[in-house]
């Protein structure tokens, strides 16, 4: 991945900054220019908690070549307390245990690396509250 | 105001894993079957559908190339993308073009080209349809993303893991008399029920496989076509197109899909039609699931019903509303730019009465559905015999 | 006065038993039980690492703090298993908790005293004026050799603390520290695995240094390990630390909340830091702590920390740190633990 494509999404992944519609309240994770409930491009940075639901979820048992490791993994589509839905990986959790509706709270782990010479890639995931 | 189009001509390369042909030389073969199709000895403009040559095969400039190698120079040309509806896209461009009186014969075609590369690089090249920022950072692969599709469905309406299966068992029946088909073999609930799992609870028989191929349509005005077409022409009544967010996460209800259900309000509208006067439907069946919601959202089945339809018979040949009697994605084949324009191929042959064991029972009016990525795209054509 | 102003600490959930590793090995899990005085220890996840658990143990460490994370001076790393060899744990750390960029930063090393040396330099500044808050954390995801001794314990775990001058809930009342050139464990660049000197670990290198720093410490404050509410000593086993302990003459009531070996392993430069997270979990008002850790290599840090009114305000603000070590734990086996680990090796 490039470095500067990485670098460019820190906020985001390392402080969940998100951006809230000054007109209609909306808030988009990550910060868009545009609202696309309202067409509003006034935000203010709001940083979420890091709390939410489990959506609902999958168990990865074909992976992409940079997660194959990982196999089998669970991702997610968890509302967090704002009401804003984020896809992460459900990490710190029996797979037998997933159940729609479980309380998380995100914390801040690896994601994949570039091989062994290249960045190592942070974000969020979920773990069992 | 706008010219009426039609359809007269249709071509399919062959669909498979085709090692010795090249990206080129598969359009090329669909382009001159659908020419000869028509019976016309030049065309005005040209669309290609195409997902992603760029990553298949380090291919882009395909109107230059495609141009080139078909021997239509210096003909305007486009290649158009939308994912997986980047043919179903190309259909609609090519339309535009007849109707808005630019050109009076245009080839619409699709192709992917995707067995140049390895499983890894595949998977990475269909992720681009997938928000790769907020989506593929995180690990999530198609069958990823349509598994929590189907596992919100099953939830909310109680739609069971068998009825997910018979999509499959169904469309391989279809395929198991399609001549082109590239996985004709029929298979049975519990092959894929035991089939490997791929992303819980979607197995490999849940999903569409990866293709090479083409197929290609011949486009004119109406009056042109009732002159000098040699079968009966096909009008494009009506067609429909949307979008969605592209990712998942972002739409409101996760067992819909809020693209088709709006590109089906246009073609119907346009087409001055309804569900009810449907004779068969080609639909975007990239996983079991995803033909499950869309016949929801085209209004052949109830909200929550699509399953109970499926496993009702009610979109078999035979039934009331016979979808993907081609085989589908799953077992037709699925070469992603080209599905789109395959959908259109499938229901003039059967609007022409040309279906062989697969004809569907007096068929007049025809729609297919195609859609990109998680539904984040969506066309929605409606075609009738004339 | 400076001195702690917040304090967090992580422990990973996975662990794998003592039992587990002997089966492997065919050794005898009993003695290794009793010798290292050890049950089990603390694996990370695949997904964790030196950076992830900093990062969880400083928003803790700043819930306590009661301060903008802006507001932080300086972000000190110290770890022996640092995700890079070059690109500072400390820039993702600040990044993550929102300090960047106005702070100084910097990675430290120095075997398990790692992350004690980022503690008295974060000190040193604020005592020197140069800023308000300094942020200094030992974390590491350590690795023993397959079959070695160290393999039964080397084990993962970060804690984080926030030096300052106001609103202190710990002060310092002294530091010192004491080291030499003593080759008793090190690892070479491109060695997955470190080496130590086997028995030579034990009274030339552990004890001498623990000890002399200790003795150091009671010789200038004037105090006796009696006027001590707590002590903790830095833990490679559940021995080591009972001994110097005893040998500088606490007794074993004192370590006992401090001593978290048995249950999750060496975190080494997490150690002694962790342990004194787990004793400002539960000290009160007035209370003294005798903290020295130790480094392989050699050397120890160190500090007598005197408890204020502050801290039962604010200890509830975060998890507590035996809450961590006894709350749910996943339990592996030896082939899922060398792959998380990455002792396998593959191709490519």
């Amino acid at each position: 991945m490039s470095v500067s494509k990485y670098w460019r999404e820190m906020p985001h992944r390392y402080r969940m900054e998100a951006g809230k519609c000054r007109k209609c309240g909306n808030v988009h994770f990550p910060k868009r220019l545009v609202c696309a409930e309202c067409g509003e491009r006034k935000f203010e940075t709001i940083t979420l908690s890091r709390e939410g639901n489990l959506e609902t979820y999958t168990i990865i048992h074909v992976a992409p070549s940079r997660f194959s490791d990982q196999v089998p993994y669970a991702i997610g589509i968890v509302r967090l307390k704002e009401g804003v839905k984020i896809l992460s990986q459900i990490s710190d959790c029996d797979l037998k245990k997933l159940a729609t509706g479980m309380p998380l709270r995100i914390e801040f782990r690896r994601i994949s690396e570039d091989g062994a010479a290249g960045i190592i890639h942070y974000g969020y995931k979920c773990v069992p509250l | 105001m706008s010219r009426d189009v039609a359809v007269i001509g249709i071509g399919l390369s062959r669909w498979g894993e085709l090692w010795e042909s090249s990206l080129r030389d598969i359009f090329v073969e669909a382009a001159q079957s659908a020419i000869d199709d028509a019976g016309v000895d030049k065309i005005d403009s040209m669309y290609i559908g195409n997902m992603t040559a760029g990553i298949f095969t380090g291919q882009e400039h395909l109107a230059a190339l495609m141009a080139d190698y078909l021997g239509v120079t210096p003909i305007p040309a486009a290649r158009v993308e939308s994912a997986c509806a980047s043919g179903g896209l190309a259909v609609k461009m090519g339309y535009m073009d007849v109707a808005l009186g630019l050109s009076d014969v245009v080839l619409v075609g699709g192709v992917e080209k995707m067995t140049d590369v390895g499983t890894d690089e595949a998977t990475y090249a269909l992720a681009t349809a997938a928000d790769q920022d907020y989506e593929v950072y995180h690990g999530i692969t198609f069958p990823g993303l349509y598994a929590m599709m189907a596992r919100s469905h099953m939830l909310k309406y109680g739609t069971t893991r068998e009825q997910l299966a018979e999509v499959a068992v169904k469309n391989h029946y279809h395929g198991s008399m399609n001549p082109l088909a590239q996985y004709p073999q029929k298979i049975t609930l519990e092959q894929v029920m035991n089939s490997v799992m791929i992303a819980d609870p979607l197995r490999i028989l849940d999903c569409s496989p990866i293709t090479d191929g083409a197929a290609a349509i011949i486009l004119c005005p109406l009056d042109l076509a009732k002159k000098i077409s040699k079968k009966p022409p096909v009008r494009i009544k009506g067609f429909g197109h949307a979008t969605a967010s592209i990712a998942l996460h972002n739409r409101s209800d996760l067992t819909s899909l809020p693209a088709t259900a709006k590109a089906a309000q246009l073609a119907y509208k346009m087409a001055e039609t309804s569900p009810e006067k449907i004779d068969l439907c080609e639909v975007h069946d990239c996983f079991t699931i995803a033909e499950i919601c869309v016949i929801e959202e085209l209004g052949f089945a109830a909200r929550g019903k699509g399953g109970d339809a499926t496993a009702s018979g009610a979109t078999r040949l035979g039934g009331k509303i016979p979808v993907n009697v081609s085989g589908g994605l799953k077992s037709k084949g699925h070469p992603v730019g080209a599905t789109g324009v395959a959908q259109i191929v499938e229901i003039v042959t059967q609007l022409r009465g040309e279906g062989g064991a697969r004809q569907v029972e007096n068929a007049r009016t025809g729609l297919s559905q195609n859609m990109g990525g998680s539904g984040g795209s969506t066309l929605v054509h409606i075609l009738e015999v004339v | 006065m400076v001195g702690i102003v917040g304090y967090g600490s992580y422990v990973p959930k996975y662990r794998i038993r003592v039992e587990e590793i002997a089966r492997q090995w065919g050794a005898d899990a009993e003695s290794y039980r009793k010798g290292l005085m050890v049950e089990e220890k603390s694996v990370p996840a695949p997904d964790q690492d030196t950076i992830t658990m900093s990062v969880e143990a400083s928003r803790r460490a700043l819930a306590r703090a009661g301060i903008r994370a802006s507001d932080i001076g300086a972000v000190y790393v110290g770890s022996e298993s640092h995700p890079y060899a070059v690109k500072p744990s400390g820039t993702t750390l600040g990044e993550a908790i929102g300090a960047t960029p106005d702070a100084h930063c910097a990675d430290f090393e120095f075997a398990c005293k790692a992350g004690t040396e980022a503690m008295f330099v974060a000190l040193q500044l604020v005592k020197a004026g140069s800023m308000k808050y300094a942020l200094a954390v030992g974390a590491d995801t350590s690795q023993g050799a397959p079959g070695d001794a160290l393999e039964y314990t080397a084990s993962a775990g970060a804690a984080a603390f926030i030096m300052g001058k106001d609103n202190l809930i710990a002060s310092c009342e002294l530091t010192f520290s004491f080291m030499s050139d003593t080759p008793d464990f090190w690892r070479r660049e491109h060695q997955f695995y470190p080496q130590h000197g086997g028995r030579f670990t034990g009274e030339p290198a552990y004890f001498k240094h623990v000890y002399q720093c200790g003795k150091t410490m009671l010789d200038k404050s004037g105090l006796k390990p009696s006027d001590f509410a707590y002590a903790v000593f830095h833990q490679p086993n559940g021995k080591f630390p009972t001994k110097v302990g005893q040998m500088l003459g606490f007794s074993k009531d004192q370590i006992s909340q401090g001593l978290l070996c048995p249950k999750i392993g060496n975190t080494y430069s997490g150690s002694s830091p962790l342990g004194l997270t787990a004793i400002l979990d539960v000290s009160n008002p007035g209370d003294l702590i005798f903290m020295v850790s130790y480094g392989s290599g050699a050397g120890s840090d160190g500090f007598i920390w005197k408890i204020t009114d502050r801290i039962s305000r604010v200890r509830d603000a975060a998890p507590k740190t035996w809450d961590l070590i006894q709350g749910e734990k996943i339990y592996l086996d030896y082939g899922l633990y060398s792959k998380y680990r990455r002792k396998i090796i593959k191709n490519s």
